[in-house]
């Protein structure tokens, strides 16, 4: 089968401090990189199936700056920034990110995204490299307790409905 | 005494790729360490190296029988690995199926414009 169909996110611990997500997309690399990149396009996915995105800035150039934000339950904020290592248009972008809700002394992760060309699609891979194992455990435990809390709620929710 | 072992034990573990490779090898069923040594390659003294860690954060058991010791996947222990990897992939699986919707857009529109030139 051709590998451009759209396919699921895959998540996969390469090591004890990174974490790899991979996806195919059924649309070539520049409009993935296009929707990747460009702040009116990040609003209309970055929150998934959460609220809303309430803050999306792109300085898109080596040096630059950028910050998400979005509401994931009522009044409570989840917000990401980092700075933007390389960029290689439509093919690579190296950017730091810290989690804002992180506890004090969390440190940055590092993630790698690679947008590559697979037959008429776009093979996507992001690997989060994660200073230490510290920063991994805040990410976990953030995960745990805030906005990932609520796709494991799903999950149990569509575990029950099926049992 | 020995503190309760934590999620981040168990993604230590986990993350291990030689430790995976055991897991993987106890997946589908209870075995002793001579099958666990065939099975990944790796010498009888690493085997026994792994499986102490993956013991000490309850991610493998082990019982007797007769002569043998039999290790099995603890699978209650690997639970919270589990549903933090199955959330953090509904998390972007959601935010990539919303993408598929911007893109889908972002087609048509080039393709309308390909066809204005």
């Amino acid at each position: 089968m051709a590998t451009a169909s759209k396919g699921t996110a895959e998540v996969t611990l390469p090591s004890d401090t990174q974490i790899l997500i991979t996806r195919d997309f059924d649309a070539p690399r520049h409009l993935v990189y296009e929707a990747y990149t460009t702040p009116e396009l990040i609003k209309r996915w970055w929150a998934g199936k959460r609220g809303g995105v309430t803050v999306a800035e792109v300085d898109l150039r080596v040096g630059g700056r950028y910050r998400y934000a979005m509401e994931a339950t009522e009044g409570f904020e989840v917000a990401f920034n980092g700075e933007f290592r390389e960029i290689v248009p439509n093919e690579r972008i190296v950017n730091t990110e810290v989690f804002e809700g992180a506890p004090e002394g969390t440190g940055a992760a590092i993630v790698t995204v690679t947008f590559e060309e697979a037959g008429d699609g776009t093979h996507l891979e992001m690997l989060m490299d994660l200073e230490d194992k510290q920063t991994r455990d805040a990410i976990i435990e953030s995960g745990m307790e805030g906005g990932l809390q609520e796709g494991l709620d799903l999950l149990e929710e569509i575990a029950i409905e099926r049992s | 005494m020995a503190r309760a072992a934590t999620t981040a034990d168990a993604f230590n573990a986990v993350a291990e790729p030689r430790r995976r490779q055991l897991l993987d090898a106890l997946a589908d069923a209870e075995r002793p360490v001579n099958d666990l040594v065939a099975l990944t390659g790796m010498g009888q003294p690493q085997v026994s190296k792994h499986l102490r860690v993956l013991r000490e954060v309850d991610l493998v058991d082990v019982r007797e029988q007769g002569r043998q010791r039999l290790y099995r996947i603890n699978g209650a222990a690997l639970k919270p690995v589990h549903d933090w990897v199955a959330a953090f992939e509904q998390t972007w699986n959601d935010r990539f199926e919303a993408m598929d919707v911007v893109l889908d857009e972002l087609k048509r529109k080039e393709a309308e414009d390909g066809n204005g030139k």
